[in-house]
């Protein structure tokens, strides 16, 4: 994968890589630079063509880590027949990569690769994991609840779960030989490897250290420092005679720390704690207005309905009135007349 | 089988009964199984797949099929759509209900379940998204149990309370709304910090959106859906006004979810545009998306739209179904089927019989409670106390 210039990545919010302890956070929050690592921070350098598969790795970490002993010893090499990847039982694993035109056979050690700004810890909802300022990642198992979400979270399959344990599984996973580390000793692996291909030291000096191994053999090295960028940056970095997609290792991953994927979700938290109150009250009010104009307009209606009724009632009755006085005095008139005329006739007889 | 609520002396050996019997004694039995052997001993889980259907249908699909309950009352209580104030409570009891259920199923699935409160309360780890469905999750149980008492403290006949709770009704409603925003959409985006093992049809920047927008027809089809069961078995608990609207609701969230829909439909597209998948979909991977897309989603969205058209309840029912099982089919699709797509075959993830049988267990629950409560509290009726009170 081409290494390009480091992206811009403007950091939103979330303060990310999920630790309290840290003396950076505020200063990172507010930047616009991406997170390289606590200065001084250690790593390690796997340099796979030196590696020659003896698995004495596996057995250093099995016994600084008290590990169940495996099924099969670990000079047994034909356990290396198979592809595997760490379990509860072993932090780390070395695998055997086979080439088709003669090239030599590659061995690749394989264990939490101490992301600079870990998928695990940004993903844990309790804090159980974060990024310790030696440079390892480390776990707190009286935090966990178990959800598994780290290891989802993980882009390197990682960590791994102790799933017959029915009430206290923790997630296991290499956390660098911390405490060894702080009492000035080297990591297991580190410490038993006979051929040198694991160097323990400061991440930027192990950097440099690749980039000169890189320069001084160019045909023995693919040009890249795998885990120099690879989501962020890890602690761990390796040097390969092949194309790493081939000794397992994911040239998809990009370069991005795994919190940028989730930082725009948790920004868009304030938005919508902020405006749905304000918008869905004003909806409330709109459509309790509609409701009331409704109604007013239902009694208007009434009303109006009511006083055209009356008006007409009232020049009905005016007309019947009228017409009743009229009649009546027709019919007065109509008396007079008769009378006179009854008058008349009398006078005549 | 609604006879024998009908007539309560009757044996209890009624079919309903006895399945549900059986159901719930081999759910105990492997209850017991997962807290004195481990998730190992039921489970098909391992270290590259952690996350099964205890997650992918309880949770996810439990959470989305729960959302009539902010639907329905935001309808019903902030727009004023007062002609569905009788599907308010149905929909908040089984919302209600789901989401305790799915708090349950949680207890089976993760390591040490008593320490579920240790993200709110000791060490909230709030870069996760993880924290913020925790935490939303956790407070809208909290109002939804609180807008569904009204219907027990009528039954237990606690009248001041009950009115008391009633008036807060407005500002529950819109609490609820915000909470079931923020977790529906974070549900979609806890898939976000794993580009690499999504598989990219599903993978998007969009899925907040995507699972926040389906969640509003997951659940007007879930209360049309539910309504159609209810009428079937529940009938003689439903009073003249429930009946009555009861048709009107059935089509007005028809109308409602096949214009949802198509606006889903067409994120959707913008999601594909903006990453340029139209290539993927001619992979088999592609057919598996269309057929979601279009058979589940497509479908019933025009369906729904016939059944409006045609004030066809029957076409309302079957799309409703559909797009049950469409989003049923989505959820699963973005945590287990496309989840890992890259791996092979014999590393991928298939549930054991016992996680599915944890699962219709936990379902069958969830039916006994809402038919005990619904042949008992006033859901489908008025209280004679309370009528037009709200
Ligand atoms: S490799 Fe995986 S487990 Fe290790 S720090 Fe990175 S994300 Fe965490
Ligand atoms: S399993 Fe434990 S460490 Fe991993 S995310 Fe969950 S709580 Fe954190
Ligand atoms: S001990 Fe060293 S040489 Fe041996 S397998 Fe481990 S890394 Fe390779």
């Amino acid at each position: 994968m081409g290494v390009t210039r480091r992206k811009f990545l403007g950091w939103v919010g979330a303060a990310a890589v999920g630790t309290t302890s840290m003396m950076v956070p505020k200063a990172r929050a507010a930047s616009n630079k991406h997170f390289e690592g606590y200065p001084g921070s250690f790593g390690v350098l796997h340099d796979t063509t030196r590696c020659i598969g003896c698995r004495k790795c596996e057995e250093a970490c099995n016994r600084v880590n008290d590990l169940p002993s495996p099924a099969r010893p670990f000079d047994d090499l034909t356990v290396l027949e198979n592809p595997r990847r760490t379990s509860a039982a072993a932090f780390t694993v070395v695998n055997r990569f086979e080439s088709d035109a003669g090239e030599p056979v590659v061995f690749a050690k394989n264990q939490c690769n101490h992301c600079l700004e870990p998928a695990c810890a940004s993903a844990c909802f309790v804090r159980a994991l974060r990024k310790d300022k030696t440079g390892a990642v480390v776990y707190d198992a009286s935090l966990c609840v178990g959800c598994r979400y780290c290891m989802v979270a993980c882009p390197f399959n990682i960590p791994a779960y102790e799933y017959d344990e029915p009430l206290t599984p923790r997630i296991r996973k290499c956390h660098l030989c911390q405490f060894r580390i702080e009492k000035g000793l080297l990591p297991g692996c580190v410490e038993t490897c006979p051929t040198e291909a694991l160097a323990f030291g400061e991440r930027d000096r192990l950097l440099k250290i690749a980039r000169q191994r890189i320069d001084k053999f160019p045909g023995r090295y693919v040009d890249h420092v795998y885990g120099e960028r690879e989501m962020g940056g890890t602690s761990w970095l390796y040097l390969s005679p092949r194309p790493f997609n081939q000794i397992a290792m994911r040239e998809d991953l990009g370069v991005q720390p795994a919190s940028r994927f989730t930082s725009g979700p948790l920004s868009a938290v304030p938005i919508v704690v902020g405006l749905w109150p304000v918008l869905l009250t004003g909806i409330y009010a709109i459509s309790k207005r509609k409701d009331k104009i409704a109604q007013q307009e239902r009694i208007e209606a009434v009303a109006t309905t009511v006083a055209d009724a009356n008006d007409e009632m009232k020049t009905k009755m005016a007309e019947l009135k009228d017409k009743m006085t009229r009649e009546r005095e027709a019919m007065i008139n109509l008396e007079i007349k008769k009378a006179l005329k009854e008058a008349a006739e009398k006078e005549d007889a | 089988m609604p006879q024998e609520t009908n007539i309560p002396n009757k044996s209890i050996l009624t079919p309903f009964n006895v399945v549900a019997g059986i159901i719930i004694l081999a759910g105990l039995v492997i209850t017991v199984l997962r807290f004195t052997k481990g998730l190992g001993a039921v489970t098909n889980l391992d270290d590259n797949n952690p996350w099964g259907i205890w997650i992918g249908f309880d949770l996810l699909c439990g959470v989305a099929l729960a959302a009539g309950g902010y639907v329905t009352s935001a309808a019903c209580y902030i727009f004023g759509l007062k002609r569905y104030h009788s599907a308010v409570r149905p929909a908040i009891l089984t919302a209600f209900l789901g989401y305790a259920l799915v708090v349950l199923a949680l207890h089976y699935d993760v390591g040490r379940p008593w320490r579920l409160p240790y993200p709110i309360f000791l060490s909230p780890g709030t870069t996760s998204l993880l924290y913020e469905v925790g935490l939303c999750v956790f407070l809208y149980l909290a109002v939804l149990f609180i807008e569904y008492s009204p219907a027990a403290l009528e039954w237990l006949g606690l009248k001041k309370v009950r009115n008391l709770i009633v008036r807060m009704t407005l500002v529950l409603t819109i609490f609820g709304v915000v909470l079931s925003t923020l977790h529906q959409s974070s549900l979609g985006a806890l898939f976000m910090i794993a580009p690499s093992k999504l598989h990219p049809l599903w993978y998007s920047n969009y899925l907040p959106v995507y699972f926040f927008i389906s969640s509003i027809f997951a659940g007007l089809s879930m209360v049309i859906f539910e309504g159609t069961l209810a009428h079937r078995f529940l009938h003689h608990k439903m009073d003249a006004t429930h009946l009555r609207e009861s048709e009107g609701v059935a089509l007005g969230f028809s109308k409602a979810a096949s214009f949802v829909m198509m606006g889903y439909l067409s994120v959707k597209l913008i999601g594909i545009s903006v990453d340029n998948n139209w290539h993927l979909l001619f992979t088999g991977w592609g057919l598996w998306f269309l057929l979601e897309l279009i058979g589940f989603v497509a479908l019933p969205a025009f369906l729904y739209s016939l059944a409006v058209r045609e004030r066809n309840l029957r076409w309302a029912r079957w799309a409703a179904a559909l797009s049950v099982l469409g989003v049923v089919l989505n959820r699963l699709n973005i945590s287990v089927v496309a989840f890992n797509w890259y791996l092979p075959s014999a590393q991928r993830y298939v549930p054991s019989w016992m996680e599915i049988g944890t699962s219709i267990f936990i379902v069958t629950l969830g039916v006994v409670i809402y038919r005990f409560i619904t042949t008992r509290m006033p859901i489908f009726y008025e209280h004679p106390d309370f009528r037009h009170d709200i």
